[in-house]
């Protein structure tokens, strides 16, 4: 089975996987890393979403064998310049409710603020459209990026 | 484990705060426990610090309910000033490489705590952690119970903590206690008791200060999480008092609050446990690894009612890191060192199938089948008024309608899949699972593992989405059955298309209306004919229908068929009125547009004479709701406005929707919510319930449909069942109109008004009737 040094938060953490093992599943089983989360596998609802050099990625659908060099952050490494303020404006606007997709939402949203500090609805609604929450929570996220926007980030 | 010890120091300074008095010995202190031991506690929520003053303004009071699916809502606040030394919530995890809970060592708990009732536990840094024994699902109902038990308990919310109990411990499951999560019903049914629990452990505590003084206990008085002794002006924290107040006899029968006097009740509160998780600790079952536990992962047959002939596991054994395969009554399972290896010896097993009795059940078969038992239902109403059918005859052709309405078979898709883990050893089965309903599945785990109920210790995480469909065990069965087979633990899980395939679903069902109405506009007589698939009998198939049914009608008629179909069905996110609802409110609009009345105007007349006791708060609904939207006023240009009300479950929610349609696309663009729910616990969860539920409602009335080829399901995924996304959702304005009724659920009650007020402004803005959902414009 091949082996793989990736970067992942930061540090190098090598794994003995196949190939085609998505990254999900690198950082859920082989790293215990559980914020990121299974929901589909299909890059349908992005509650798997790590920052991969930055970008929002769907880790549900990139397999292990691609990820080479690249900076991989998930929830649980994301930068607390991000996490702090988005994390207090989503207890601010009471935005979990079952809250399994939420990890995937702070980081998507984390990853529309870094490239933008003050989004409008419509750029909100345009990056995180692909996330999913089935608890239909979608109002109060907008309201909280808004927020974290404003008072942090 | 040091984190969890005492530390000396603590214990001093609560001493200090007992002014001297002689501190009671410790005892019964919780300390994290390692091994496997009935005593772990659940995984838990716990904690959290939002901030928020009480009672700011939002809305009314609020109700809060739980529900099928979602229900109850609840949130919780801190006013200001965060507990010193709360230590080990989840959130204060830090990043990075922290392994995966292990579920032996709960991590919610704050700091070395004494159990002063089996509901509440204290620590010495006045910490308070309360026992939900409802399934957290995102309804809130960790925040909301223990509010109730905040209340009478006098503590200060900030240094309120919740977590589910260990499920299997019978304290939570007797003396009148019932765990079942299901129809929106946790905060009325544990209005009362937890209320008296919060008012037992306080007067424990009461109990315990007096002795320590040498007082009466009644010249002493709780506030804000002390005694005290006004006449000698001597004070005790509860965090100094737990350790005796636990020795004290719980009494029987301890005195409740008047509700004017509520501080916490009816204020709203954020969502305990929301940080942890915003920030990915919070530990959902999938999260969960157990030592020496495998994977698995089921092949199912493809058709319902299929079985397994033989199977050939040669490849997939061959997989690196599958380690067994075993065949359980729902299929063979793949159990692998991790999910991905398991999904891959999967997809190489060989199976021979037997198709079974539905290798060749559709959908248009099953349509046709129930279309064609309209005439065979059995009468619904006890003392049906009137004589429905001959004045629907004897109507001439322009005053009557006759018409069909049809909803499809639907799927719950929690985002959490369904799984479980399971290790069945030594006359005994250890189960971690998200599950609606802890009985039954401590009943399943115990019959799948041939060992005593008693003998089964149940885990309750929290749940990633339930609406309806973890209140079945199937997946619980799964596991257990692939633990016994392979003698080590597994986590058996559902991947996203298992989830939507071996599912429970909304019933399909088809429905016949005839109604007919006066030359001066007046609705003489109603007759529907409901044929749909039974969920514990009549109740849910005509709730909505001819229960919960407010309009009087001077002749009416209800029918009930139960369709010979072997589709697997239950409970989904407001049940019966899920469909009743929308039939009914639709067909309303139908016959105040053939009597040239204003829809609203239509019902309200309808109300006022009806005999019903909810009528009245309808009414008061919908008035209120046509009032907010403009009801009268011209909507913008190419929007229109529908309208509609409907009671599930005791709690009555009217909504308006405004509404364009452009190129064949539907656009929601507002929705005003009246909701009357009685009492209201948290104001703040019951309006997020109502976004939940309109969100909910809307992914169904646009998207929603299972249906079946070769007795499979078509749908398998998002992209095929897809949901509704940010860009889609409407704004949403809700009023809490208490109408000082008993209190009454709201985890479910928004969702079934949302298709009908969408379907008819589709009607206003384009005369086309939807009557069969997904809507389909055109």
């Amino acid at each position: 089975m091949p082996s793989y040094t990736l970067s992942i938060n930061g540090a190098d953490r090598t794994v003995d996987a196949p190939e085609d093992m998505p990254l999900l599943w690198v950082l859920r089983d082989l790293l215990q890393l559980t914020g990121t989360k299974y929901g589909c596998g299909i890059a349908q609802c992005r509650a798997c979403t790590v920052h991969i050099d930055g970008r929002p990625s769907f880790s549900c659908i990139t397999p292990v064998s691609v990820v080479g060099t690249a900076q991989v952050v998930t929830i649980e490494g994301l930068d607390d310049d991000l996490k702090v303020p988005l994390v207090q404006a989503w207890v601010d606007e009471d935005v979990p409710q079952c809250g399994y997709c939420q990890p995937g939402q702070i980081m998507a949203a984390a990853a529309l603020l870094a490239q933008n500090s003050a989004p409008t609805d419509e750029d909100i609604d345009v990056a995180m459209n692909p996330n999913l929450c089935r608890c239909g929570t979608y109002v109060r996220i907008r309201r909280a990026i808004h927020r974290a926007a404003t008072e942090g980030c | 484990m040091k984190r969890f010890e005492l530390h000396e120091s603590v214990i001093e300074a609560a001493r200090a705060r007992l002014g001297g008095a002689k501190a009671p010995l410790l005892r019964r202190v919780f300390l994290k426990l390692s091994g496997a031991s009935g005593l772990t506690l659940g995984l838990g929520c716990s904690n959290d610090d939002s901030t928020e003053g009480e009672g700011g303004g939002e809305g009314m009071a609020g109700g809060t309910g739980d529900g099928t699916g979602s229900s109850g809502s609840n949130g919780a606040e801190t006013q200001g000033g965060g507990p010193e030394g709360m230590g080990e919530g989840m959130g204060d995890e830090t990043a990075g490489d922290r392994p995966s809970c292990d579920p032996y060592e709960p991590e919610s708990t704050p700091a070395a705590q004494v159990e002063v009732t089996a509901f509440v536990r204290i620590g010495l840094d006045d910490i308070v952690t309360i026992y939900g024994i409802k399934s957290e699902m995102g309804q809130g109902v960790l925040t909301s119970l223990p509010m109730m038990i905040a209340e009478e308990l006098e503590v200060d919310w900030a240094n309120v903590r919740s977590q589910h109990p260990l499920a299997s411990d019978p304290r939570y499951s007797s003396n009148g206690l019932n765990q079942n999560t299901v129809g929106s019903s946790s905060v009325s049914s544990m209005y009362t008791p937890m209320r008296q629990l919060g008012a037992a452990a306080r007067e424990m505590l009461i109990a315990a200060a007096a002795q320590t003084w040498g007082v009466a206990a009644n010249e002493c008085r709780a506030e804000l999480g002390e005694v005290i002794h006004d006449g000698s002006g001597q004070r005790a924290r509860y965090g100094a008092l737990a350790e005796l107040a636990a020795t004290m006899p719980a009494p029987q029968n301890p005195t409740l609050k008047p509700v004017s006097e509520y501080r916490i009740i009816g204020t709203p509160r954020s969502q305990l446990g929301a940080r942890a998780k915003a920030d990915g600790t919070a530990k959902y079952t999938i999260d969960i690894t157990v030592p020496d536990m495998l994977v698995g992962l089921v092949a199912r047959p493809p058709a319902i009612g299929g079985s397994v002939v033989a199977f050939d596991d040669t490849a997939a054994r061959a997989v690196p890191g599958v380690q067994d395969v075993v065949e359980i009554s729902s299929g063979v399972v793949v159990l692998a060192d991790n999910f991905w290896a398991a999904a891959k010896g999967r997809a190489a097993l060989a199976v021979q199938w037997n198709a079974g009795p539905n290798a060749n059940l559709n959908t248009p078969d099953m349509i046709a089948m129930m279309t064609a038992m309209f005439d065979s239902g059995q009468e619904q109403l006890n003392g049906a008024p009137g004589n429905p059918d001959q004045v629907f005859t004897n109507a001439p052709a322009d005053r009557r309608l006759e018409v069909q309405y049809q909803l499809p078979y639907l799927a719950h898709a929690p985002l959490e899949p369904l799984n479980a883990i399971a290790h069945v050893r030594n006359g005994e089965v250890e189960v971690w699972a998200g599950t609606q309903v802890p009985g039954n599945a401590i009943t399943t785990a115990a019959q799948a593992a041939g060992v005593q109920a008693a003998n089964v210790i149940l885990h309750q995480p929290l749940l990633g989405g339930g609406f309806g469909r973890r209140a079945t065990s199937d997946y619980v069965a799964a596991a257990v059955e692939a633990s016994a087979a392979s003698g080590r633990p597994v986590k058996l899980m559902y991947t996203r298309e298992d989830d939507m395939q071996a599912a429970n679903y909304r019933p399909m069902n088809c429905n016949r209306l005839r109604g007919s109405v006066t030359a001066d506009g007046q609705l003489e007589s109603w007759r529907h004919d409901v044929v749909v698939q039974a969920i514990f009998g009549a109740g849910f198939a005509i709730e909505g229908a001819a229960t919960s049914f407010p309009y009087d009608i001077p002749n009416r008629s209800v029918t009930w068929a139960d369709p010979p179909i072997d589709v697997p069905v239950f409970t989904w996110r407001s049940v019966g009125s899920s469909h009743n609802g929308f039939v009914v409110e639709s067909f309303i609009d139908e016959l105040a547009d053939l009597a040239n009345r204003d829809p609203l105007e239509f019902r309200l007349e309808l109300l006022a004479t009806s005999n019903d006791p909810v009528a009245a708060r309808h009414a008061a609904a919908l008035q209120n709701v046509a009032d907010r939207s403009g009801w009268t006023t011209t909507p913008p240009t190419g929007r229109a406005r529908g309208i509609a009300s409907h009671q599930t479950f005791g709690s009555i929610v009217a909504q308006v929707a405004e509404v364009s349609v452009e190129d064949g696309t539907v656009r929601v663009h507002k929705v005003w919510v009246a909701v009357d729910c009685g009492l209201v616990v948290n104001p703040r969860g019951v309006e997020a319930q109502v976004e939940s539920s309109i969100v909910f409602g809307l992914s169904a009335a646009l998207y929603g449909e299972i249906t079946f080829e070769n007795g499979a399901p078509v749908q398998t995924n998002f992209n095929t069942y897809p949901l509704l996304r940010m860009q889609e959702t409407p704004e949403i304005e809700t009023a809490l109109i208490g109408s000082g009724e008993p209190i009454t659920g709201m985890g479910e009650p928004a969702v079934p008004p949302i298709a009908p007020a969408v379907c008819n402004a589709i009607f206003a803005l384009t005369g086309q009737r939807i009557r069969t959902l997904p809507i389909r414009i055109g």
